[in-house]
């Protein structure tokens, strides 16, 4: 092989450490926790290694799930700051590898969960990879500021196929554990995408601060955050957990609500003077920990 | 750099990685089939 100066990185083997950044580490830590907790909170947990090899086979997933997401974007992650960093619009990998690597790992973390746990939780797993992959990225979010709406059923997935991969069946409380990821994205995802709108602008991404503007943002963070609210207490009022869930549901969904109505009457455009929308976007990730924690300690506790 | 330096850098560290992760996932495999066939689940 010749010994010519090093121009073109991406004619490279990867590096191992952007196939993992493919994967969005960050992401996949909450997706984890989630189903996590929707397998321990279930009535019959699996032997340790089995349970271990879901939640394995979940991140696996979701990393999948990262991994064709870039595939697929790379050319809109190239036009925004916060995304220009990835591998593939950094010019680190080609994307025949980041498409290898992403169905490669669908694949096997599909055909692992079917074999360790159950099939039911494995045609799960594949429903929430297709439906993420190709409802989501390549049909909603170009397309319609109703994107995030839509395609956060992708990431309620984890606790209900944790659930499933324990149980073998799905229940009331697995269902509602969807629901309140469900309502919660949309907030989550508009807070953070009113102080980056520019980024979504200049990639040509319908997101809601976009189309309809900051202020019609500002109302449906708000107006999603009463049923996510109504969710999130839903499990105590229908007796599926005990008073530890309910009380503290209560109290973090009501600071939500609270910080989701700061956002309301915030009037600032720049992003800048965005410090309500920041903080109810930090808080939203801090508040689906905690509420899936203390299902957690409620179902141990009471067990 | 030198191209050639940095290909056997990159192949090295990710065969390394390979491996390991193959050793994991035979170790994982085994430990599956223990669990499977010691309890009726």
């Amino acid at each position: 092989m010749p010994a010519i100066e090093l121009t073109n990185p991406a004619a490279l083997p990867a590096d191992w450490r952007d196939l993992l950044a493919l994967t969005k580490p960050r992401v996949m830590s909450l997706v984890v926790f989630t189903a996590l907790c929707g397998l321990l909170a279930a009535p019959s947990l699996p032997p340790p290694v089995l349970g271990f090899t879901a939640i394995l086979c979940i991140a696996l997933g979701a990393g999948a799930c990262g991994a064709l997401n870039q595939w697929y974007e790379a050319d809109i992650d190239a036009k925004m700051r916060r995304t220009a960093g990835r591998p593939l619009p950094a010019g680190r990998m080609d994307r025949q590898s980041a498409l290898h690597f992403g169905v490669g790992l669908a694949f096997f973390s599909v055909l692992l969960m079917g074999l360790a746990s159950n099939w039911f939780a494995a045609a799960l797993l594949t429903a929430s990879i297709l439906f993420y992959v190709l409802i989501y990225t390549v049909w909603l979010k170009p397309r319609t500021a109703q994107n995030i709406v839509i395609g956060g059923a992708a990431g309620a997935f984890p606790p209900l196929i944790g659930w499933v991969a324990a149980t073998g069946h799905v229940s009331a409380l697995p269902l509602l554990l969807f629901a309140i990821i469900f309502l919660w994205t949309p907030p989550h995802f508009w807070a953070l995408s009113l102080f980056v709108r520019s980024d979504y602008a200049a990639a040509g991404i319908p997101m809601l601060p976009v189309v309809a503007g900051v202020p019609s943002t500002r109302r449906q963070i708000f107006l999603y955050s009463l049923p996510m609210a109504a969710a999130a207490v839903a499990p105590w009022l229908l007796g599926l957990t005990g008073a530890i869930y309910g009380a503290s549901a209560a109290v973090l969904s009501a600071m939500f609500v609270l910080l989701a109505a700061r956002v309301l009457a915030n009037r600032a455009t720049e992003p800048a003077r965005m410090a309500p929308e920041k903080k109810l976007f930090a808080y939203s990730v801090f508040y689906l920990f905690a509420l899936f924690a203390v299902l957690v300690a409620d179902r141990w506790l009471a067990a | 750099m030198k191209l050639e330096e940095e290909v056997v850098r990159r192949q090295r560290s990710r065969a390394l990685i390979t491996a390991l992760l193959l050793g994991a996932f035979v170790v994982l495999m085994f430990f599956i089939t223990i669990a499977k066939t010691g309890k009726n689940w």
